[in-house]
């Protein structure tokens, strides 16, 4: 199986400041509410998880764009680290071609679930708040 | 320090010695060695095979720092042994083995052919399409000092395979080519002498690239001539990505080209014309092809 790993390593490095910048923006806008006073983000009150909130930020397209743009960014970041730490313990041709088919198995399904969950999230939220 | 002293201190140089011929698995063997002051291991090696031993085997030459021959793991830290003063690290026992990551040849001499062979995949010499100049050179190729900067510290490097012997990723992963052959990589990827950047970015996006480096910077810490090689991986990784994202400048530049005319001073005065070929034919002679 080729590997272009110049490619790789530079979605990897992309991949790290897009996590970067939105998981920064988690927590402001969930775990800094208090002292930041992002009212853009949590309009009914202080708490970011209370119902009225969640169902605010999950209506809004951006957000839904946001939320796959992380799992998107985490998932591809985390499985190529982690394929080249396992890469290290010096695998055969073969178990190396079943280590990359398993990890992109995995991060296309979990991606594929993960946006079906955040579009449903937000259909759900618009019906429930109309 | 008096100059006509020459009190000697005895020091242990503990061994590892290792005769595949004879011996099933290596063993350390220890060596009293009378040392004086500013005696190298070198030095103490010659006084064993003098005095003691004359089956131990290891690899010297030069004597002063420029070949990488006796690259050699001196108290658990690769080094040169020519340039390595005993007494700066050793006060009693000096422990001596050959340089990990290589198989073993015996006793201190370890088999370099694989760095070789990885240095020679990533083609360390220039490239470039005017193949008359290049094999018959009327004039110098033009190249300023900010150029000659990016590429001449990596050019120190003397093949000893320190820093291979102090990289862990080469000590756990047979395809990562090692600091010795990625270095020699970039210092030809940034010479702008050379015009073959597209060829050699395809070698480095293959399993013969730098991206399992994880910086640990062993290879830099140990190098004896100062090259950095960890510097020199982190730059192509960088140049790379660049290359990749088209904000690399380089994938369009050509290689650089011959001495501009108002630069070029001629031959200084008094300094003679060369003398004309005596052997009939040679003027026509050609290098042999390299490839």
């Amino acid at each position: 199986m080729r590997m272009p790993h110049t490619k790789l390593w530079s979605w990897h490095i992309i991949a790290s400041v897009v996590l970067l910048v939105l998981l920064g923006l988690h927590i402001a806008i969930m775990h800094l509410n208090d002292i930041l006073n992002l009212a853009g983000f949590n309009p009914y009150g202080a708490n970011p998880i209370d119902w009225e909130n969640v169902a605010f930020r999950t209506k809004q397209l951006s957000f839904t764009i946001i939320y796959i743009l992380v799992l998107a960014a985490g998932l591809f970041h985390g499985l190529y680290g982690t394929q080249t730490i396992l890469f290290e313990l010096n695998p055969s041709p073969r178990v190396r071609n079943w280590i990359t088919g398993l990890f992109l198995i995995m991060g296309i399904g979990l991606l594929v679930l993960g946006t079906w969950a955040a579009i449903a999230g937000r259909t759900t939220a618009l019906a429930l708040t109309r | 320090m008096n100059q006509t002293e020459n009190k000697t201190t005895n020091i242990v140089f503990r061994v590892r010695r290792f005769d595949p011929a004879k011996d099933r698995e290596p063993y350390f063997e220890d060596f009293t060695v009378p040392v004086s002051n500013g005696m190298p291991v070198l030095d103490g090696l010659w006084w064993i095979k003098e005095h003691v031993d004359p089956t131990l085997a290891w690899r010297a030459s030069c004597r002063m720092g420029v070949c990488g021959a006796c690259a050699m793991l001196i108290n658990n830290r690769p080094g040169l042994a020519c340039t390595t003063q005993i007494l700066n690290v050793a006060d009693k026992v000096l422990l001596l083995a050959p340089l990990p990551n290589f198989d073993i040849i015996r006793d201190l001499v370890p088999d370099l052919q694989p760095m070789m062979e990885s240095h020679r995949k990533q083609m360390p010499w220039i490239v470039r399409d005017d193949e008359e100049e290049m094999l018959m050179p009327t004039d110098q190729y033009w190249q300023s000092h900010e150029d000659l900067d990016k590429y001449l510290q990596f050019s120190y490097c003397i093949k000893c395979g320190a820093c291979m012997a102090a990289c862990p990723v080469v000590a756990t992963d047979s395809l990562f080519p090692g600091p010795q052959p990625l270095t020699q990589g970039y210092r030809y990827l940034v010479d702008s002498r050379d015009g073959a950047f597209k060829e050699r970015k395809k070698i480095l996006s293959s399993e013969l690239g730098p991206w399992s480096c994880h910086y640990a910077g062993e290879c830099s810490a140990v190098c004896p001539k100062g090259v950095d090689p960890a510097r020199a991986i982190q730059l192509m990784k960088r140049e790379l990505v660049l290359d990749y994202l088209r904000l690399n400048k380089r994938r369009y530049k050509k290689a650089a080209g011959l001495l501009p005319p108002e630069k070029r001073k001629g031959r200084r005065e008094g300094i003679p014309e060369p003398p004309p070929f005596t052997v009939e034919g040679a003027a026509s002679i050609r290098p042999p092809d390299r490839t």
